[in-house]
C-alpha cells in the first residue's frame, strides 16, 4: 500500500514539474507560433543557476527560485529579441535556432558546471515527511504539486482576467486582428517568451531536489514536455496541466512497473489521442 | 551546340571525380581513407533526410531513429541470436522501414510545427528505450563486439574493401533518390511541398503521398544505420540522440535542402568539422549549435544553392559580354 | 429549382440542405442547387454571401456540417479532395494558387498527371514521359500561352496566371468545373480573352461560375444562383433572374 500511495505522490509531483515546464511551452506555442526546443535547456539551467544562488548568496530555495527564474526570464528575452525575433514569420527557422540554442546551453552547463549530478537540497522545514493514517507522505513532493496548482490558478488567472491576458487571448485567436486593434504584439511577444522561460527556470529549481541538475536534464525533460503538449494540445493552459498530470503518472508507473519499456508506455497516451483527436485533448487547432 | 559542349564538360567532370574516389585508398593513408568512408555514410543519411525535409518541406528532427533502430537490430540479431549478416541486414532495413511506416503514419497526423514535434518526440522516446531497455540494449554501454560482413570472400574488416563498399551503396543511394526525384512521383512530391491545397484539387492524395515519402526516406536511413553499425562495430544511444537528428539535418540545410548535392556537401562538411575541429576544442555540441544558428541566420538556402546563385550571375554576367543570342533557359 | 429538373436524366450536380458554420456563424444555410450535365450556371451574391464556402464544399476542400452532394448521382460530400478530382471536379481558384517557381508545362503536367496512373512511379524519369509534355503544350496553346511553356509561372503576368489556372483545369477533361471568380483582377482585354476561353468550354463540360463582372459574366451563364448570407434568395434562367425584384434588392440594398 505505502508503495502505491508513494508512487502516486510522485506521479502528482512529477506531474507538477512537468506543467511547470509545458505551460510555458504551450503559451509561447499557442501566442507565438514558435516550438521552442530550449525550453528543455531553460529547465536545466535553471536548476544549474538555483544551486549556485543557493552555495553563494542565499541558501533559500524559494528565493533562489525566484532569483533563478529572473535570471532565465532575461536570458529568454534576450534570446527573443535578438535571435528569434529577425526570423519571424521563418518558424522553420526559428525551431532550428532553438534546437541549436540548446545544444550551446547544454554544452555550457557542461563546461561550467561539469559532468557530475548536484543536488539541490530540500528545505529544512520541507524534510521531514508527514504522517497521515499511518502512511508517510514527503513533504517536499507535497509542496512541490501545491506549486503547480498554485501556478496553474495564477496563469488561469493571469490568462482570464487581466489586461496582459485579454491581449495573450486576442494574439492566439487571431493575430491579425490583434495587431489591428493596437495591440503592442512585440512587447506581448518579449514579455510571454520571459514568462515561459522563468517557468521553466523555476521549475528546474523546485524539482532540483528531487531530481537534482545533471547533464542531460535537458533531454530527458523535453521530450515528456512535448508529450504533455501535444496530449493536451498546444496552446491550451487546460490542456497542459491534464497533460502533465496524465503524463506524471504514466511515466512514474511506467518506471516502477516496467522500468525497461517506460519509455515504450509514453507511446500509448499519445498515439491513442494523435490517433482519434489530432489537436490534442484541449486543443482548439492542431499544430 | 553548347549544350553538347556543357554536357561534355560536365562529363569530364564527373570521370575526374570518379577518378578521384576510387584513386584515394591508393594514395592516402588510412586515416583518410576512413574519414571518407564515415563521409559516405553520413551522405547517405542525410541524403535521405533530404527526401523528405527538402522535397517534401518536412523538416524532421528524429530521423536519427531510422539510423539507430536499424544499427541496434543489426547488432542485436548478430550478437545476441548470432545470426549471419546476409540474413540481418536485409531484416534490420525491412524492420526499420516497418517502423518508418507506424511513425510515418503518427508524424502526418500533423504538418509543419506539429510534424516536427511529433518526429522529435517519437525519436525522443526511442533514445530513452535504448538508453533503458538495458536487457536488449545493454543500456549506456551501448552493444559491442559485432564484426563487418564478408560479402564475396572479401572481408570488409579492411579498411580499403570497406571504403568501396561504402562507396557503391552510396552510389547507387545517391542514385536511386535522384531518381526519386526526377520521377513523376518526385514532381507530384515536390508539388505537394509547394501546394499542398492544389495538390489534391488536381487529384493528388497529398497525405499518401508525404507517407510514402516518409517510408522510403526510413528505408534509406535504414541502409545508413546498417552502414554505420558495420563502420563503427558499435552502436550506442547517443547516435538516436537528438543531436545525431541535429547532425543530419544540419548536412541538408547547410549544404542546400531540395537538392542532390547539397546533403553530399553538408554532411562531408559535419563530418570533417566534427573530426578536425571538435578534436581541438572537443566541444562539438556547442560548435554544432553554433553552426546551426550561423546556417539558419545567414545562409538559409545553403551552400550549394548559394554556390549556384553565385555562379549563375557570374555567368550571366559574362554571357552579357559576350552578347549574343539571349533567352537561353537555365539546367 | 426544379424548373432545370428533366425527366429522365441524372443531374452534373446536386447539392440538398448544405450547411456549413464557422464558430456558430452560418456560411451556407441549407443551400440546395441542381445542374444539369452541360449547363453553365453562375452564382451571384454580395461579399460574404457563401459562395467560395460553397466552392469548397463542392470541390472537398471543406466538409459540410450537413447536407448531401451528389455529382451525377454519386455521393461524393464525404470524400476528400483528390477523390472528388479523380471523379472529375477541376476548380480554379479565387486567390491564384500555382507552382511558381516551376514552369508552365510543369504546372500543366502536375495536372495531367492528377488523373493518371504514373503518377505513383517513382523509378521512371519524368523528363522521359514526352507525352505529358507535348499534350500540356497543347493544352497550353489552347489558352494562347504556348509560346510561355518553358517560362516559369513567377515571371508571367497576372492575366496569364489566370488563364494558366483554367488550363490547369481544362486539362483533366473534367465533368464539372468550377471557376471562382475568373475574371477578377483582369483588364478589360483580358477579361475578354478569359471569356472567350470560358465560352469555348466543350459542352459536356458542366460549368459552375462564381463572378461579380456581370456584362461578362451574364453572356456566359444560362441559368443563375442568387445566394445570400449563405442562402439561395432567387434562382432559375438568366432572363428571370436579372429582372427579379429581390436579386436588385440584394445587390442594391448592400
Amino acid at each position: 500500500m505505502q508503495f502505491w500511495v508513494i508512487q502516486t505522490l510522485n506521479s502528482l509531483s512529477l506531474g507538477g514539474l512537468l506543467f511547470l515546464l509545458s505551460s510555458g511551452f504551450s503559451l509561447i506555442f499557442g501566442l507565438m507560433r514558435i516550438a521552442n526546443l530550449t525550453h528543455g535547456a531553460f529547465f536545466m539551467l535553471g536548476a544549474y543557476i538555483g544551486i549556485t544562488i543557493m552555495k553563494n548568496w542565499v541558501p533559500n530555495l524559494w528565493l533562489a527560485t525566484l532569483l533563478g527564474g529572473a535570471v532565465i526570464a532575461v536570458i529568454g528575452g534576450i534570446f527573443e529579441r535578438f535571435v528569434l525575433r529577425p526570423l519571424a514569420g521563418n518558424s522553420q527557422g526559428q525551431v532550428l535556432v532553438t534546437l541549436g540554442v540548446s545544444l550551446i546551453i547544454a554544452d555550457l552547463c557542461l563546461i561550467v558546471w561539469g559532468g557530475d549530478p548536484i543536488p539541490i537540497p530540500t528545505p529544512e522545514s520541507l524534510r521531514t515527511p508527514l504522517r497521515v493514517m499511518n502512511f508517510m507522505f514527503p513533504a517536499y513532493r507535497l509542496a512541490v504539486v501545491l506549486i503547480a496548482i498554485g501556478t496553474a490558478i495564477g496563469l488561469y488567472f493571469l490568462i482570464e482576467r487581466t489586461r496582459l491576458g485579454a491581449m495573450i487571448r486576442a494574439g492566439v485567436d487571431d493575430m491579425q486582428m490583434a495587431r489591428g486593434v493596437g495591440i503592442p504584439v512585440s512587447r506581448l511577444f518579449t514579455t510571454v517568451f520571459c514568462l515561459g522561460a522563468a517557468l521553466a527556470g523555476m521549475g528546474g529549481i523546485i524539482g532540483g531536489p528531487i531530481l537534482s541538475a545533471y547533464p542531460g536534464l535537458d533531454a530527458d525533460m523535453l521530450p515528456l514536455a512535448l508529450i504533455v503538449v501535444i496530449l493536451g494540445g498546444v496552446g491550451s493552459l487546460v490542456g497542459a496541466f491534464v497533460g502533465s498530470f496524465i503524463i506524471g503518472f504514466v511515466y512514474t508507473f511506467g518506471i516502477a512497473l516496467l522500468p525497461d519499456l517506460a519509455y515504450v508506455i509514453l507511446f500509448l497516451p499519445m498515439i491513442i489521442v494523435i490517433a482519434f483527436r489530432p489537436r490534442g485533448l484541449f486543443g482548439k487547432v492542431s499544430a | 551546340m553548347t549544350a553538347g559542349v556543357l554536357d561534355k564538360t560536365k562529363l569530364a567532370w564527373w570521370a575526374v571525380l570518379a577518378a578521384a574516389l576510387v584513386a584515394v585508398p591508393f594514395l592516402m593513408g588510412d586515416f583518410y581513407i576512413n574519414l571518407l568512408s564515415q563521409i559516405f555514410i553520413a551522405v547517405i543519411f542525410a541524403a535521405s533526410l533530404n527526401m523528405l525535409v527538402g522535397y517534401g518541406g518536412l523538416t524532421s528532427l528524429g530521423h536519427a531513429s531510422y539510423l539507430g533502430v536499424a544499427a541496434y537490430m543489426s547488432a542485436w540479431l548478430f550478437l545476441k541470436m548470432g545470426w549471419s549478416h546476409l540474413v540481418i541486414a536485409p531484416i534490420a532495413i525491412i524492420g526499420t522501414t516497418l517502423m518508418a511506416c507506424a511513425f510515418g503514419w503518427i508524424a502526418l497526423r500533423a504538418t509543419g510545427l506539429g510534424f516536427m514535434m511529433l518526429t522529435l518526440a517519437l525519436s525522443q522516446v526511442l533514445w530513452g528505450l535504448a538508453y533503458r531497455w538495458v536487457g536488449v540494449t545493454d543500456g549506456d554501454n551501448g552493444l559491442r563486439g559485432l564484426t563487418r560482413p564478408a560479402p564475396f570472400g572479401i572481408d570488409l574488416e579492411n579498411t580499403t574493401a570497406f571504403y568501396f563498399f561504402a562507396l557503391i551503396v552510396t552510389v547507387v543511394a545517391l542514385a536511386m533518390i535522384s531518381r526519386f526525384v526526377h520521377s513523376p512521383f518526385g514532381a507530384a512530391l515536390k508539388g505537394t511541398r509547394d501546394q499542398p491545397r492544389r495538390m489534391s484539387a488536381l487529384g493528388h492524395n497529398v497525405w499518401m503521398i508525404r507517407w510514402l515519402t516518409f517510408v522510403y526516406s526510413g528505408f534509406w536511413g535504414a541502409v545508413a544505420g546498417v552502414m554505420f553499425v558495420y563502420y563503427n562495430k558499435y552502436i550506442h544511444p547517443t547516435s538516436m540522440a537528438l543531436t545525431s537528428s541535429a547532425e543530419g539535418l544540419l548536412g541538408v540545410i547547410a549544404g542546400g535542402s531540395g537538392t542532390l548535392a547539397g546533403p553530399v556537401v553538408g554532411a562531408a562538411i559535419v563530418v570533417l568539422l566534427k573530426n578536425y575541429v571538435s578534436g581541438y576544442v572537443e566541444r562539438w555540441n556547442m560548435l554544432l549549435g553554433f553552426v546551426f544558428v550561423f546556417i539558419v541566420i545567414f545562409m538559409p538556402e545553403g551552400l550549394v544553392p548559394g554556390m549556384h546563385r553565385l555562379w549563375n550571375k557570374l555567368r550571366a554576367r559574362k554571357a552579357v559580354r559576350d552578347s549574343n543570342t539571349g533567352g537561353r533557359e537555365k539546367a | 429549382m426544379s424548373a432545370t429538373m428533366q425527366q429522365g436524366q441524372v443531374a452534373a450536380l446536386e447539392v440538398r440542405n448544405l450547411k456549413k458554420s464557422f464558430g456558430g456563424l452560418p456560411a451556407t444555410n441549407d443551400v440546395s442547387l441542381t445542374v444539369m450535365p452541360g449547363e453553365r450556371r453562375l452564382i451571384i451574391g454580395p461579399n460574404g454571401a457563401g459562395k467560395t464556402t460553397l466552392f469548397n464544399q463542392i470541390a472537398g476542400d471543406l466538409f459540410c456540417d450537413s447536407g448531401s452532394i451528389k455529382l451525377y448521382g454519386e455521393e461524393v460530400s464525404r470524400f476528400k479532395t483528390h477523390k472528388r478530382t479523380q471523379r472529375g471536379v477541376a476548380r480554379t481558384y479565387q486567390i491564384i494558387t500555382l507552382f511558381g517557381k516551376d514552369t508552365l508545362e510543369h504546372n500543366l503536367v502536375l495536372s495531367l498527371l492528377g488523373l493518371l496512373k504514373t503518377r505513383w512511379n517513382s523509378f521512371v524519369p519524368l523528363s522521359g514521359s514526352a507525352h505529358l509534355y507535348e499534350e500540356a503544350r497543347r493544352v497550353l496553346a489552347t489558352v494562347g500561352l504556348e509560346h510561355l511553356a518553358k517560362r516559369p509561372i513567377s515571371e508571367i503576368s497576372y492575366g496569364e496566371k489566370r488563364r494558366v489556372e483554367i488550363a490547369m483545369a481544362l486539362a483533366q477533361k473534367p465533368r464539372l468545373l468550377l471557376l471562382d471568380e475568373p475574371l477578377a483582377g483582369l483588364s478589360r482585354e483580358e477579361r475578354m480573352t478569359v471569356s472567350k476561353l470560358v465560352a469555348a468550354v466543350p459542352r459536356d463540360t458542366t460549368v459552375l461560375m462564381i463572378e461579380h463582372d456581370m456584362d461578362v459574366a451574364l453572356e456566359l451563364a444560362d441559368q443563375i444562383t442568387v445566394l445570400h448570407y449563405g442562402k439561395v434568395i432567387v434562382e432559375g434562367p438568366r432572363a428571370e433572374v436579372v429582372s427579379d425584384p429581390r436579386t436588385k434588392e440584394v445587390y442594391l440594398g448592400e
